[in-house]
């Protein structure tokens, strides 16, 4: 770990602009990603700025029915309030299908947000890694590499990373849409599906937040209703990471959204591909999938996808 | 004391704490933290410096240079010392890869460098300042064309003609399987605090299963007199094999130690606990089973391959082969293929583990084959004798009692017998069964107690990896002696204390019990020549001898009695075969739209011995039990067959069962005496319940899906484009 000052912010807006001011500053909340990544010097901020105690962490309805998520509630309090487990049980499925207990306990609503990919070659440092150090390569993309878990759409000859959490996979589904306020105090509303970015030649890039920008807020508008599952499958029955999860919103007409988490380096939803859910998994999977680059050892995400996103509608 | 022939009746027979169960004895220090692991010991010594190890980045080569110029400047940094500064030290003899010393590497990881510095925060950040230039040399990773190549050489072990039985058997199987490199993964990294400040006497605190053999080769690698070196050991966080050996933790905590001239403790990261340590290789394994119509198997053949660096011996796959099923005909042969991977050696049942994990889904498949029943066809292949040899009889056996008591409890009968056909909701149920070997060697074990005041201190260089060693020692200890298990104190794992049997193989609690057992006796002797009595009893706390009773307390006013003594076992056990059995029945469910397969009730019938402590013994079985599932379901060290390195280097990446994964469990104990074992009857039983049971579960999924896998671990990727439609 690399030397770092600390401070503690007591408001967003001067929060941020001493993130953009200060070189090197990274804000903290529950630690639960950035430390180790600290440790490992995968991350080196120069300075640390703890935001736990901006007051974030209400969940507030909104004047439109929906519900404001503050970026410092708990994913242990946000699965478990009352309104999220009503009117949005998606989230509240894929929230409790994450990570163990104990980090659900520290870990926040934007933490979860900008978690960092698991590749096992972005996390060990003698490993090439475009996203780490931009220009290197990418180790999980040459001969004999170990690419099981990674990603099979969304990515590019830089990086075929996923994002690895279950949470944003409903978020995106329900259509969630992330606040924040810049270093100029202004704020800025950014719909989750433009949160997340793809690698391009630019995997480092990992979200479309600016300089300095802190989320305040995650908005979820009013209830859509419906049918709502989280499915991950994993290969043990707790604490892993997807190989694939499916977040499915199925309405009595048989129209509804799905989204997949373990496939892409963000969330992964398609308008079109929603349009075919009456049509089935199959039809779905076409469309959501079309354009996929498996590797030869994740090429089974593909049936997976579409056998898991077959079952869950099959359960009605 | 020689134990040299089969045991009579004995106190063991009337025993009344052995064999009962009693909870842990150092379960309350364990669970309230105050029994201090080797990172904690923070009071042995004082001045206790951190040290951090530095590892390869490539697999095979040379290195060229390394500059340490900004790590020694670096803030509270007292010394570095890379392996370009010292010799190649020794490689101690149970082991092949050199710890540390010279420009040779040969697996990624190894240690390279070791920076000692105030804190380990300031010992990690230089870490990370050091510089290494490397001559990278090719190497090959592929265990499959290696093994290609190797079928069919070397010299096998034979009985009778293998290819003319099999030839002529009307029914035969001929597959391949394949298990994956695994890794200990004990919670408690390999750890040492080393005090060798001025080069003279060094001293270990350190997480070691087995202290002579420690001492032994310090000895070897440094090139000093063993009797300079001590090794304390008293709670280990986990061992399974892993701490066997001395490892980089301690050699490079004793090299920074000495450059630093101050103590220096040194905690292995998490990931060198795969790359740096050593793991079990992977295996293939090619079975070929000819039977008769009856189900008799005629002919068996058993080839296996794993990985080792140059030195070493791999994963024996073929372990059990020559021992557990009968037939006239075998052919068995098993091929160390070298490679630069970190040290292949044991991990729990050595050998026997991935051995079983291919025999017997093999033994499964010979059954649907002969479309018998998996218990009676391995019970029509049971065998009292080693196959091909009558003068070696197995000294104690019941397999078939453990498959008949297993399948009955179980409820076996009652099964869906066709693959595919039993679904519960989203769920394939399948149930699925398989047989348990593993060996009951005893070693030569020594143990010295202290009698004073009534109360009994047992002392002996054990140790207790978490096993229950303390508990069933003083078991051992308060039935000879006559004494309540309350007054005697159990001391474990000093280098200071008799020469035991360590742990390893299974063989700890057979061996070292009896161990206690003959130092007790000596003390016996003592006292009964002090009181002047021919053969005294000794129970209820009182030496008696006819209407005669002294108490234990009054025997020597104060004065404290020692005896040692050392339980050697003698030729006579060489003329049979000593093994434990057992038989795993498991119900999963596999989803029959992702294909995950889930346990949902296990369970494990198991001859070995007297059980000393059905606490702890079922402890260790249940483990084993959970350790089989992960290795069934989801363990495997990845390779990275470009580079040749154990990619998902922590527990995040590494998959061993969580909670969530395992069910129900029961474990019942055959009552077994084995009389030629120990004075005791006893054998182990802390790696018979890891042998057989992710067969059972690969056997169990297959029952649930038609699918069969040979290629573990039995992921959802093996299975979902087989599986039917939705």
């Amino acid at each position: 770990m690399k030397s770092f000052s600390y401070e503690r912010a007591s408001n967003a807006g001067q929060a941020a602009a001493r993130a953009a001011e200060v070189p090197g500053a990274m804000f903290v909340a529950g630690g639960t990603n950035l430390l180790d990544l600290m440790k490992l010097e995968i991350e080196t901020p120069r300075h640390l700025i703890d935001v736990n105690g901006l007051g974030l962490d209400k969940v507030e309805e909104t004047e439109e029915g929906g519900l404001r998520l503050g970026a410092l509630v708990s994913n242990t309090d946000l699965a478990a309030d009352d309104r999220v487990r009503r009117d949005y049980p998606v989230l509240t499925r894929a929230l409790v299908a994450g990570a163990s207990g104990q980090l659900r306990n520290k870990a926040t609503t934007a933490g979860n947000l900008l978690q960092r990919t698991r590749c096992p070659y972005f996390y060990d440092t003698a490993m090439p890694c475009n996203k780490r150090s931009p220009g290197e390569g990418c180790g999980a993309l040459s001969e004999g590499a170990f690419s099981r878990q990674l990603g099979i759409i969304g990515t590019s000859d830089s990086c075929i990373a996923t994002h690895p959490s279950d949470m944003a996979v409903a978020l995106r589904v329900l259509d969630a849409v992330v606040e924040t306020v810049t270093p100029s105090g202004a704020t800025r509303r950014i719909p989750l599906e433009e949160f997340h970015q793809l690698p391009g030649d630019t995997p480092e890039k990992e979200t479309a937040l600016m300089d300095g920008e802190l989320i305040t807020s995650v908005v979820l508008p009013a209830p859509v209703g419906g049918k709502q599952a989280y499915y991950k499958a994993r290969d043990r029955a707790s604490y892993a990471f997807a190989l694939v999860s499916v977040a499915l919103i199925r309405q009595p007409d048989g129209s509804g959204r799905v989204a997949l988490g373990g496939v892409a380096p963000k969330p992964w939803r398609r308008p079109e591909a929603d349009a075919e859910l009456p049509n089935g998994a199959r039809a779905v999977m076409a469309r959501l999938l079309d354009g996929a680059r498996p590797t030869e050892e994740n090429t089974f995400k593909i049936t997976l996808a579409e056998r898991t996103l077959a079952s869950m509608l099959a359960e009605e | 004391m020689e134990f040299n022939k089969p045991a009579d009746q004995n106190l063991f027979d009337r025993s009344k704490v052995v064999g009962k169960p009693h909870t842990r004895i150092d379960g309350p220090l364990k669970v309230s933290g105050q029994a201090p692991y080797a990172y904690e010991r923070h009071d042995v010594v004082d001045g206790q410096l951190v040290g951090y190890p530095v590892g390869s980045t490539i697999a095979k080569g040379r290195i060229t240079s390394m500059n340490t110029e900004a790590a020694k400047k670096a803030p509270g940094v007292k010394a570095v010392v890379t392996t370009l500064d010292i010799e190649p030290l020794g490689i101690w003899d149970y082991n092949a890869a050199r710890l540390f010393g010279g420009d040779k590497v040969e697996h990624y990881h190894q240690a390279i460098a070791v920076v000692v510095a105030e804190t380990f925060e300031q010992a990690r950040a230089a870490a990370a300042l050091i510089e290494t230039s490397y001559d990278v040399e090719q190497a090959k990773f592929d265990l499959k064309s290696e093994f290609e190549r190797l079928q069919g050489t070397g010299e096998p072990d034979t009985v009778g003609n293998f290819d003319e039985a099999f030839a002529a058997a009307p029914v035969t199987l001929d597959e391949v399987y394949t298990t994956p490199s695994e890794s200990h993964a004990m919670m408690e990294p390999h750890a040492s605090i080393v005090d060798w400040s001025d080069g003279g006497d060094m001293k270990l605190w350190t997480s070691n299963q087995m202290i002579e053999w420690g001492r032994q080769a310090l000895a070897k690698i440094f090139s000093i007199d063993p009797d300079r070196i001590s090794l304390e050991s008293p709670y280990i966080g986990g061992g399974f094999g892993a701490k066997l050996w001395v490892c980089s933790d301690a050699v490079l905590a004793a090299v920074g130690s000495r450059a630093a001239g101050r103590p220096v403790k040194l905690a292995m990261p998490r990931p060198f606990v795969a790359n740096n340590t050593t793991h079990r290789s992977a295996t293939i394994q090619r079975i070929k089973i000819g039977a008769a119509e009856d189900g008799k198997i005629t002919a068996i053949s058993h080839e296996a391959a794993s990985h080792t660096l140059l030195g070493g011996s791999g994963e024996n796959a073929i372990a059990q082969t020559p021992y557990f099923y009968a037939g006239d005909n075998r052919y068995i042969i098993h091929h160390p293929v070298e490679m630069n991977l970190p040290e292949a050696n044991a991990m729990r049942a050595p050998g026997e583990t991935a051995g079983l994990m291919a025999l017997e889904i093999a033994m499964d498949e010979m059954a649907e084959k002969l479309d018998m029943d998996p218990v009676e066809f391995r019970i029509a292949n049971d065998t009292q004798i080693k196959p091909g040899n009558p003068m070696k009889p197995f000294s104690d056996r019941h397999f078939v009692e453990c498959l008949r008591r297993g399948a009955d409890a179980f409820g076996w009968a009652d099964r869906n017998k066709t693959p595919g056909g039993q679904r519960d909701g989203n769920w394939l149920i399948g149930h699925g069964m398989a047989g348990a070997y593993r060996g009951a060697p005893t070693m030569k074990s020594g143990a010295r107690v202290r009698l004073k005041d009534g109360s009994l201190t047992v002392e002996t260089d054990m140790t207790d990896i978490g096993t229950g060693s303390y508990t069933i020692l003083a078991q051992t200890a308060a039935e000879t002696m006559g004494l309540p298990l309350e007054a005697v104190d159990v001391q474990l794992g000093k280098s200071s204390y008799p020469v035991s049997s360590g742990s390893g193989g299974q063989w700890g609690a057979a061996s070292s019990t009896a161990g206690v057992y003959a130092a007790c006796v000596a003390l016996r002797q003592q006292i009964a020549e002090r009181l002047g009595l021919e053969d005294p009893r000794f129970e209820g706390g009182n030496v008696v001898d006819g209407d005669m009773e002294t108490a234990l307390v009054d025997i020597a006013q104060g004065e404290e009695l020692v005896a040692e003594d050392t339980m050697e076992f003698g030729d006579f056990k060489k003329n049979m075969v000593h093994a434990t059995f057992g038989a795993h029945f498991v119900e999963v469910g596999v989803h029959a739209g992702t294909g995950e397969t889930r346990v949902r009730r296990m369970l494990a019938a198991c001859d070995a011995g007297r059980i000393l402590n059905p606490i702890t013994a079922r402890s260790q079985v249940i483990g084993g039990m959970t350790m089989g599932t992960g290795g069934a379901l989801s363990e495997e060290l990845a390779l990275d067959q470009g580079r040749g390195f154990f990619a998902n280097h922590d527990l995040a990446g590494y998959e061993v069962a969580v909670h969530a994964d395992i069910p129900h469990q029961e474990v019942i104990f055959l009552d077994t005496l084995d009389v030629s074992a120990t004075p005791l009857k006893a054998k182990g039983v802390g790696e018979l319940g890891l042998c057989g049971v992710a067969a059972a579960i690969a056997n169990a999924a297959y029952n649930a899906t038609g699918v069969r896998v040979r290629d573990y671990p039995v992921t959802l990727d093996k299975m979902i484009d087989k599986l039917p439609a939705i």
